[in-house]
Protein backbone atom coordinates (compact mmCIF):
# COMPACT_ATOMS: atom_id res chain seq x y z
CA UNK A 1 0.00 0.00 0.00
CA UNK A 2 1.73 3.12 -1.26
CA UNK A 3 0.61 6.75 -1.09
CA UNK A 4 2.03 10.18 -1.80
CA UNK A 5 2.04 11.85 1.63
CA UNK A 6 0.41 15.27 1.35
CA UNK A 7 1.39 17.41 4.35
CA UNK A 8 -0.04 20.81 3.36
CA UNK A 9 1.02 24.03 5.12
CA UNK A 10 0.09 23.65 8.78
CA UNK A 11 1.66 20.27 9.55
CA UNK A 12 5.31 20.92 8.61
CA UNK A 13 5.23 24.33 10.29
CA UNK A 14 3.10 23.77 13.39
CA UNK A 15 2.27 20.06 13.84
CA UNK A 16 5.41 18.00 13.53
CA UNK A 17 3.97 15.78 16.28
CA UNK A 18 1.17 14.78 13.90
CA UNK A 19 3.60 14.07 11.06
CA UNK A 20 5.98 12.08 13.27
CA UNK A 21 3.26 9.90 14.75
CA UNK A 22 1.53 9.38 11.39
CA UNK A 23 4.77 8.18 9.83
CA UNK A 24 5.37 5.75 12.71
CA UNK A 25 1.86 4.33 12.52
CA UNK A 26 2.03 4.02 8.73
CA UNK A 27 5.34 2.17 8.88
CA UNK A 28 3.99 -0.19 11.52
CA UNK A 29 0.91 -1.23 9.55
CA UNK A 30 2.63 -1.36 6.15
CA UNK A 31 1.51 1.87 4.51
CA UNK A 32 4.41 3.31 2.50
CA UNK A 33 4.54 7.11 2.29
CA UNK A 34 6.30 8.76 -0.64
CA UNK A 35 7.34 12.40 -0.12
CA UNK A 36 6.70 14.63 -3.13
CA UNK A 37 8.92 17.66 -2.59
CA UNK A 38 7.08 19.92 -5.03
CA UNK A 39 3.69 19.77 -3.29
CA UNK A 40 2.34 23.24 -2.49
CA UNK A 41 -0.67 24.56 -0.54
CA UNK A 42 -3.91 22.69 -1.40
CA UNK A 43 -5.66 25.99 -2.10
CA UNK A 44 -8.23 25.73 0.71
CA UNK A 45 -7.30 29.01 2.44
CA UNK A 46 -7.80 30.82 -0.88
CA UNK A 47 -11.25 29.46 -1.58
CA UNK A 48 -12.97 32.39 0.14
CA UNK A 49 -11.07 35.00 -1.83
CA UNK A 50 -10.42 33.36 -5.20
CA UNK A 51 -12.02 29.99 -5.87
CA UNK A 52 -10.44 29.65 -9.33
CA UNK A 53 -6.93 30.07 -7.94
CA UNK A 54 -7.77 27.58 -5.18
CA UNK A 55 -8.82 25.00 -7.77
CA UNK A 56 -5.61 25.51 -9.73
CA UNK A 57 -3.54 24.95 -6.59
CA UNK A 58 -5.47 21.76 -5.82
CA UNK A 59 -5.16 20.50 -9.39
CA UNK A 60 -1.42 21.20 -9.46
CA UNK A 61 -0.92 18.91 -6.46
CA UNK A 62 -3.12 16.22 -8.00
CA UNK A 63 -1.10 16.44 -11.22
CA UNK A 64 2.14 15.93 -9.29
CA UNK A 65 0.74 12.81 -7.61
CA UNK A 66 -0.50 11.53 -10.94
CA UNK A 67 2.95 12.04 -12.49
CA UNK A 68 4.28 9.78 -9.73
CA UNK A 69 1.49 7.23 -10.31
CA UNK A 70 0.32 7.62 -6.73
CA UNK A 71 -2.89 8.27 -4.87
CA UNK A 72 -2.75 10.87 -2.12
CA UNK A 73 -2.86 10.31 1.63
CA UNK A 74 -3.85 13.48 3.51
CA UNK A 75 -3.42 14.21 7.21
CA UNK A 76 -5.20 17.58 7.32
CA UNK A 77 -8.98 17.64 6.94
CA UNK A 78 -9.09 20.95 5.06
CA UNK A 79 -6.55 19.62 2.56
CA UNK A 80 -8.61 16.40 2.36
CA UNK A 81 -11.75 18.32 1.48
CA UNK A 82 -10.08 20.69 -0.98
CA UNK A 83 -8.10 18.02 -2.86
CA UNK A 84 -11.04 15.57 -2.86
CA UNK A 85 -13.33 18.27 -4.18
CA UNK A 86 -10.99 19.24 -7.00
CA UNK A 87 -10.38 15.55 -7.85
CA UNK A 88 -14.17 15.09 -7.89
CA UNK A 89 -14.67 18.11 -10.18
CA UNK A 90 -11.92 17.04 -12.57
CA UNK A 91 -12.61 13.30 -12.55
CA UNK A 92 -14.35 13.36 -15.90
CA UNK A 93 -12.90 14.78 -19.05
CA UNK A 94 -14.73 17.98 -19.99
CA UNK A 95 -14.55 21.76 -20.29
CA UNK A 96 -13.73 22.20 -16.60
CA UNK A 97 -10.64 19.99 -16.75
CA UNK A 98 -9.64 21.56 -20.04
CA UNK A 99 -9.83 25.04 -18.53
CA UNK A 100 -7.73 24.04 -15.49
CA UNK A 101 -5.21 22.21 -17.65
CA UNK A 102 -4.68 25.35 -19.73
CA UNK A 103 -3.54 27.07 -16.53
CA UNK A 104 -1.50 24.08 -15.32
CA UNK A 105 0.37 24.07 -18.61
CA UNK A 106 2.17 27.23 -17.44
CA UNK A 107 3.68 25.12 -14.68
CA UNK A 108 4.48 22.29 -17.08
CA UNK A 109 1.99 19.75 -15.74
CA UNK A 110 -1.34 18.28 -16.78
CA UNK A 111 -4.03 16.43 -14.85
CA UNK A 112 -5.92 13.49 -16.35
CA UNK A 113 -8.31 12.76 -13.51
CA UNK A 114 -6.71 9.63 -12.15
CA UNK A 115 -5.87 10.44 -8.52
CA UNK A 116 -7.80 9.30 -5.45
CA UNK A 117 -7.49 11.34 -2.26
CA UNK A 118 -7.97 9.74 1.17
CA UNK A 119 -7.54 10.93 4.71
CA UNK A 120 -5.08 8.73 6.62
CA UNK A 121 -7.73 7.79 9.21
CA UNK A 122 -9.92 6.38 6.45
CA UNK A 123 -6.98 4.54 4.91
CA UNK A 124 -6.34 2.95 8.30
CA UNK A 125 -9.94 1.88 8.78
CA UNK A 126 -11.00 1.02 5.23
CA UNK A 127 -7.79 -0.30 3.71
CA UNK A 128 -5.41 -1.40 6.44
CA UNK A 129 -8.33 -2.74 8.48
CA UNK A 130 -9.01 -3.27 12.18
CA UNK A 131 -7.39 -6.72 12.28
CA UNK A 132 -4.02 -5.60 10.99
CA UNK A 133 -4.02 -2.64 13.39
CA UNK A 134 -4.98 -4.83 16.35
CA UNK A 135 -2.10 -7.23 15.55
CA UNK A 136 0.34 -4.39 16.14
CA UNK A 137 -0.98 -3.12 19.45
CA UNK A 138 1.16 -3.84 22.50
CA UNK A 139 -0.18 -1.41 25.11
CA UNK A 140 -3.68 -1.39 26.57
CA UNK A 141 -4.82 2.24 26.87
CA UNK A 142 -7.74 1.40 29.19
CA UNK A 143 -7.11 4.41 31.43
CA UNK A 144 -7.60 6.90 28.63
CA UNK A 145 -11.11 8.33 28.32
CA UNK A 146 -11.27 9.94 24.90
CA UNK A 147 -13.64 12.55 23.49
CA UNK A 148 -13.33 12.36 19.71
CA UNK A 149 -13.57 15.47 17.54
CA UNK A 150 -14.35 14.81 13.87
CA UNK A 151 -14.32 18.38 12.63
CA UNK A 152 -16.01 19.47 9.43
CA UNK A 153 -13.95 18.91 6.33
CA UNK A 154 -13.00 15.36 7.32
CA UNK A 155 -16.65 14.49 6.53
CA UNK A 156 -18.09 17.32 4.46
CA UNK A 157 -19.31 18.17 1.90
CA UNK A 158 -20.59 14.56 1.93
CA UNK A 159 -21.25 14.54 -1.82
CA UNK A 160 -17.50 14.47 -2.59
CA UNK A 161 -16.65 11.68 -0.13
CA UNK A 162 -17.21 7.94 -0.48
CA UNK A 163 -19.72 7.70 2.35
CA UNK A 164 -17.67 5.46 4.64
CA UNK A 165 -18.52 7.85 7.49
CA UNK A 166 -22.02 9.27 7.97
CA UNK A 167 -21.99 13.06 8.35
CA UNK A 168 -24.58 13.06 11.15
CA UNK A 169 -23.27 9.94 12.87
CA UNK A 170 -19.56 9.50 12.15
CA UNK A 171 -17.81 6.54 13.73
CA UNK A 172 -14.36 6.15 12.16
CA UNK A 173 -12.22 7.93 14.78
CA UNK A 174 -13.97 6.28 17.70
CA UNK A 175 -13.75 2.86 16.03
CA UNK A 176 -10.00 3.27 15.66
CA UNK A 177 -9.50 4.67 19.18
CA UNK A 178 -11.59 1.84 20.69
CA UNK A 179 -9.12 -0.71 19.26
CA UNK A 180 -6.53 0.57 21.76
CA UNK A 181 -8.68 -0.25 24.80
CA UNK A 182 -9.30 3.45 25.52
CA UNK A 183 -12.81 4.34 26.67
CA UNK A 184 -14.86 6.41 24.21
CA UNK A 185 -16.68 9.34 25.80
CA UNK A 186 -19.71 10.64 23.95
CA UNK A 187 -20.63 14.29 24.49
CA UNK A 188 -23.08 16.96 23.45
CA UNK A 189 -21.88 18.96 20.46
CA UNK A 190 -19.52 16.30 19.12
CA UNK A 191 -20.14 17.42 15.55
CA UNK A 192 -19.49 21.11 16.22
CA UNK A 193 -16.95 22.98 14.10
CA UNK A 194 -13.66 24.10 15.75
CA UNK A 195 -14.12 27.66 14.45
CA UNK A 196 -10.71 27.60 12.76
CA UNK A 197 -11.59 29.19 9.40
CA UNK A 198 -12.85 32.30 11.24
CA UNK A 199 -9.55 32.73 13.13
CA UNK A 200 -7.96 34.98 10.45
CA UNK A 201 -11.19 37.07 10.31
CA UNK A 202 -12.36 37.69 13.89
CA UNK A 203 -10.30 35.87 16.46
CA UNK A 204 -12.69 36.14 19.40
CA UNK A 205 -15.60 34.65 17.44
CA UNK A 206 -13.40 31.71 16.42
CA UNK A 207 -12.24 31.16 19.98
CA UNK A 208 -15.76 31.33 21.37
CA UNK A 209 -16.77 28.51 18.99
CA UNK A 210 -13.82 26.42 20.18
CA UNK A 211 -14.70 27.22 23.80
CA UNK A 212 -18.19 25.70 23.43
CA UNK A 213 -16.70 22.30 22.70
CA UNK A 214 -14.11 22.51 25.48
CA UNK A 215 -16.98 23.40 27.86
CA UNK A 216 -19.04 20.43 26.67
CA UNK A 217 -16.16 17.98 27.03
CA UNK A 218 -15.24 19.30 30.45
CA UNK A 219 -18.71 18.27 31.66
CA UNK A 220 -17.84 14.61 30.93
CA UNK A 221 -15.20 12.35 32.48
CA UNK A 222 -13.00 12.50 29.35
CA UNK A 223 -9.31 12.97 30.14
CA UNK A 224 -8.20 13.72 26.58
CA UNK A 225 -9.47 14.83 23.21
CA UNK A 226 -8.60 13.05 19.98
CA UNK A 227 -8.66 14.61 16.51
CA UNK A 228 -7.44 14.23 12.93
CA UNK A 229 -6.80 17.78 11.68
CA UNK A 230 -3.90 20.14 12.48
CA UNK A 231 -6.10 23.20 12.30
CA UNK A 232 -8.62 21.79 14.76
CA UNK A 233 -5.59 21.12 16.96
CA UNK A 234 -4.49 24.76 16.66
CA UNK A 235 -7.91 25.73 18.00
CA UNK A 236 -8.12 23.26 20.90
CA UNK A 237 -4.48 22.66 21.80
CA UNK A 238 -2.47 25.77 20.81
CA UNK A 239 -5.30 28.15 21.77
CA UNK A 240 -6.56 26.36 24.87
CA UNK A 241 -4.48 28.46 27.27
CA UNK A 242 -5.64 31.65 25.56
CA UNK A 243 -9.30 30.59 25.87
CA UNK A 244 -8.73 29.74 29.54
CA UNK A 245 -7.32 33.16 30.32
CA UNK A 246 -9.86 35.05 28.16
CA UNK A 247 -12.79 33.34 29.88
CA UNK A 248 -11.17 32.86 33.28
CA UNK A 249 -11.60 29.10 33.30
CA UNK A 250 -9.44 25.95 33.32
CA UNK A 251 -9.67 22.89 31.11
CA UNK A 252 -6.18 21.39 31.16
CA UNK A 253 -7.43 18.92 28.54
CA UNK A 254 -4.67 17.20 26.54
CA UNK A 255 -5.40 17.13 22.80
CA UNK A 256 -3.98 14.09 21.01
CA UNK A 257 -3.83 13.27 17.35
CA UNK A 258 -5.42 9.95 16.42
CA UNK A 259 -2.01 8.79 15.24
CA UNK A 260 -0.51 9.62 18.67
CA UNK A 261 -3.17 7.47 20.37
CA UNK A 262 -2.59 4.58 17.95
CA UNK A 263 1.20 5.01 18.14
CA UNK A 264 1.04 4.94 21.91
CA UNK A 265 -0.83 1.63 21.78
CA UNK A 266 1.76 0.38 19.27
CA UNK A 267 4.46 0.88 21.90
CA UNK A 268 6.28 3.98 20.62
CA UNK A 269 7.88 6.34 23.11
CA UNK A 270 7.01 9.98 23.84
CA UNK A 271 9.46 11.62 21.50
CA UNK A 272 8.85 9.18 18.65
CA UNK A 273 5.23 10.36 18.67
CA UNK A 274 6.09 14.02 19.27
CA UNK A 275 4.05 13.96 22.49
CA UNK A 276 6.58 16.43 23.93
CA UNK A 277 5.39 18.98 21.31
CA UNK A 278 1.71 19.00 22.30
CA UNK A 279 0.94 22.37 23.84
CA UNK A 280 -1.29 21.14 26.66
CA UNK A 281 1.07 18.85 28.56
CA UNK A 282 0.48 15.13 28.16
CA UNK A 283 3.08 13.94 30.66
CA UNK A 284 0.78 13.43 33.63
CA UNK A 285 -1.91 11.76 31.53
CA UNK A 286 0.56 9.30 30.04
CA UNK A 287 2.83 8.84 33.05
CA UNK A 288 2.14 5.14 33.47
CA UNK A 289 3.32 4.40 29.92
CA UNK A 290 6.61 6.24 30.19
CA UNK A 291 7.67 5.72 33.80
CA UNK A 292 11.11 4.45 32.80
CA UNK A 293 11.95 7.48 30.64
CA UNK B 1 -27.87 43.26 10.95
CA UNK B 2 -30.74 45.76 11.26
CA UNK B 3 -34.01 45.74 9.32
CA UNK B 4 -34.02 45.22 5.56
CA UNK B 5 -34.30 48.29 3.33
CA UNK B 6 -35.80 47.16 0.03
CA UNK B 7 -35.41 50.59 -1.58
CA UNK B 8 -31.79 49.71 -2.26
CA UNK B 9 -32.58 46.44 -4.01
CA UNK B 10 -30.88 45.50 -7.28
CA UNK B 11 -33.28 43.22 -9.18
CA UNK B 12 -30.49 41.80 -11.32
CA UNK B 13 -28.43 40.53 -8.42
CA UNK B 14 -30.51 37.35 -8.12
CA UNK B 15 -29.88 36.50 -11.79
CA UNK B 16 -26.21 37.38 -11.48
CA UNK B 17 -25.90 34.91 -8.58
CA UNK B 18 -27.93 32.16 -10.25
CA UNK B 19 -25.55 32.12 -13.21
CA UNK B 20 -22.47 31.36 -11.10
CA UNK B 21 -21.22 28.19 -9.37
CA UNK B 22 -22.71 28.11 -5.87
CA UNK B 23 -25.66 30.32 -6.77
CA UNK B 24 -27.57 27.96 -9.07
CA UNK B 25 -30.18 26.58 -6.69
CA UNK B 26 -30.48 29.40 -4.20
CA UNK B 27 -34.07 30.24 -5.20
CA UNK B 28 -35.17 26.90 -3.73
CA UNK B 29 -34.71 28.35 -0.22
CA UNK B 30 -38.09 28.42 1.55
CA UNK B 31 -36.78 30.10 4.73
CA UNK B 32 -37.15 27.16 7.09
CA UNK B 33 -34.15 28.41 9.10
CA UNK B 34 -32.58 24.98 9.44
CA UNK B 35 -29.31 26.61 8.36
CA UNK B 36 -29.34 29.25 11.09
CA UNK B 37 -30.47 26.75 13.73
CA UNK B 38 -27.55 24.46 12.81
CA UNK B 39 -24.90 27.15 12.43
CA UNK B 40 -22.05 27.03 15.00
CA UNK B 41 -21.32 30.72 14.36
CA UNK B 42 -24.92 31.91 14.77
CA UNK B 43 -24.87 30.03 18.09
CA UNK B 44 -22.20 32.37 19.46
CA UNK B 45 -22.70 35.53 17.39
CA UNK B 46 -26.09 36.81 16.25
CA UNK B 47 -24.66 39.14 13.58
CA UNK B 48 -24.20 36.03 11.43
CA UNK B 49 -27.46 34.59 10.19
CA UNK B 50 -27.35 32.39 7.04
CA UNK B 51 -31.08 32.50 6.23
CA UNK B 52 -31.04 36.29 6.45
CA UNK B 53 -28.04 36.50 4.12
CA UNK B 54 -29.82 34.25 1.62
CA UNK B 55 -33.01 36.36 1.80
CA UNK B 56 -31.06 39.60 1.46
CA UNK B 57 -29.27 38.26 -1.61
CA UNK B 58 -32.55 37.07 -3.14
CA UNK B 59 -34.15 40.48 -2.50
CA UNK B 60 -31.26 42.02 -4.40
CA UNK B 61 -29.56 43.80 -1.51
CA UNK B 62 -26.23 43.47 -3.26
CA UNK B 63 -24.35 46.24 -1.56
CA UNK B 64 -25.54 45.37 1.96
CA UNK B 65 -24.38 41.79 1.49
CA UNK B 66 -21.15 42.30 -0.41
CA UNK B 67 -19.92 45.19 1.73
CA UNK B 68 -20.80 43.48 5.01
CA UNK B 69 -18.46 42.22 7.70
CA UNK B 70 -20.88 39.46 8.75
CA UNK B 71 -20.41 37.57 5.48
CA UNK B 72 -16.85 36.74 6.54
CA UNK B 73 -17.96 35.04 9.73
CA UNK B 74 -19.07 31.93 7.82
CA UNK B 75 -16.68 29.15 8.89
CA UNK B 76 -17.55 27.05 5.79
CA UNK B 77 -18.28 24.06 8.03
CA UNK B 78 -21.01 22.79 5.63
CA UNK B 79 -23.44 21.99 8.45
CA UNK B 80 -26.15 24.16 6.86
CA UNK B 81 -25.58 22.71 3.41
CA UNK B 82 -25.77 19.12 4.68
CA UNK B 83 -29.02 19.82 6.53
CA UNK B 84 -30.85 22.00 4.02
CA UNK B 85 -34.11 20.19 3.15
CA UNK B 86 -34.23 22.02 -0.18
CA UNK B 87 -30.76 20.95 -1.27
CA UNK B 88 -29.44 24.50 -1.41
CA UNK B 89 -25.63 24.54 -1.55
CA UNK B 90 -25.48 27.17 1.18
CA UNK B 91 -21.76 26.88 1.92
CA UNK B 92 -20.89 27.11 -1.78
CA UNK B 93 -23.21 30.11 -1.95
CA UNK B 94 -21.39 31.82 0.93
CA UNK B 95 -18.10 31.14 -0.88
CA UNK B 96 -19.52 32.75 -4.03
CA UNK B 97 -20.62 35.82 -2.03
CA UNK B 98 -17.18 36.10 -0.42
CA UNK B 99 -15.49 35.89 -3.84
CA UNK B 100 -17.81 38.64 -5.14
CA UNK B 101 -17.16 40.74 -2.02
CA UNK B 102 -13.41 40.54 -2.74
CA UNK B 103 -14.08 41.90 -6.24
CA UNK B 104 -15.91 44.81 -4.57
CA UNK B 105 -12.87 45.47 -2.39
CA UNK B 106 -14.26 43.87 0.78
CA UNK B 107 -11.65 41.47 2.14
CA UNK B 108 -10.51 41.00 5.76
CA UNK B 109 -6.78 41.57 6.18
CA UNK B 110 -6.23 38.01 7.48
CA UNK B 111 -7.82 36.52 4.36
CA UNK B 112 -5.78 38.87 2.16
CA UNK B 113 -2.59 37.85 3.96
CA UNK B 114 -3.33 34.16 3.36
CA UNK B 115 -4.02 34.75 -0.33
CA UNK B 116 -0.85 36.82 -0.78
CA UNK B 117 1.28 34.24 1.04
CA UNK B 118 0.01 31.41 -1.12
CA UNK B 119 0.40 33.34 -4.37
CA UNK B 120 3.86 34.51 -3.32
CA UNK B 121 5.35 31.59 -1.41
CA UNK B 122 3.11 28.61 -2.17
CA UNK B 123 2.11 28.07 1.47
CA UNK B 124 0.35 29.92 4.30
CA UNK B 125 3.23 29.13 6.65
CA UNK B 126 6.42 29.58 4.60
CA UNK B 127 9.30 27.44 5.87
CA UNK B 128 12.92 28.47 6.42
CA UNK B 129 16.24 26.77 7.16
CA UNK B 130 15.47 26.82 10.86
CA UNK B 131 12.28 24.78 10.27
CA UNK B 132 14.27 22.26 8.28
CA UNK B 133 16.83 22.05 11.09
CA UNK B 134 14.02 21.22 13.49
CA UNK B 135 12.62 18.69 11.01
CA UNK B 136 16.02 17.11 10.60
CA UNK B 137 16.44 16.85 14.35
CA UNK B 138 13.08 15.11 14.60
CA UNK B 139 14.07 12.69 11.83
CA UNK B 140 11.75 14.24 9.23
CA UNK B 141 12.73 14.88 5.59
CA UNK B 142 13.49 18.50 4.51
CA UNK B 143 10.91 20.59 2.63
CA UNK B 144 11.90 23.12 -0.07
CA UNK B 145 11.94 26.64 1.37
CA UNK B 146 11.31 28.39 -1.93
CA UNK B 147 8.51 27.86 -4.40
CA UNK B 148 8.81 29.04 -7.99
CA UNK B 149 5.75 27.33 -9.41
CA UNK B 150 3.25 29.85 -7.93
CA UNK B 151 4.87 32.57 -10.03
CA UNK B 152 4.12 30.51 -13.12
CA UNK B 153 0.57 29.65 -12.03
CA UNK B 154 -0.24 33.23 -10.98
CA UNK B 155 1.82 35.62 -13.14
CA UNK B 156 1.54 39.26 -12.03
Amino acid sequence: MKYALYLGCTIPARSRNYELSARKVAETVGVEFVDVEEFVCCGFPMKASDIKAAEVMGAYNLALAERNNLDICVLCSSCASQLTEVAHELYEDGPKREEINKLLLKAGVEYEGGVRVKHFAHILLDEVGEEKIRENLVRDLKDLRIAAHYGCHYLKPSEIYDGSDHVEDPKSIETLVALTGAKIVDYHGKKRCCGGPVLPVVEDVALSVAKEKLDDISKTDANAMCLVCPFCSVMYDDNQKGIESEYDTTYNLPVLYLTQVLGLAMGFDRKELGLNMNVVKTKELLLQYFQKE
Amino acid sequence: MGSINLKRADPNFRKELASQPGGENISACFSCRNCTASCPISAVNDTFNPVKIIRMALYGLKEEVLKSDFLWLCSSCYTCQERCPQGVSITEFMTLLKNLAVKEGNMPSGIRAQRDLIKGEGRIYPLDDFDNKKRNKAGLPPIPITCDVVKKLFPE
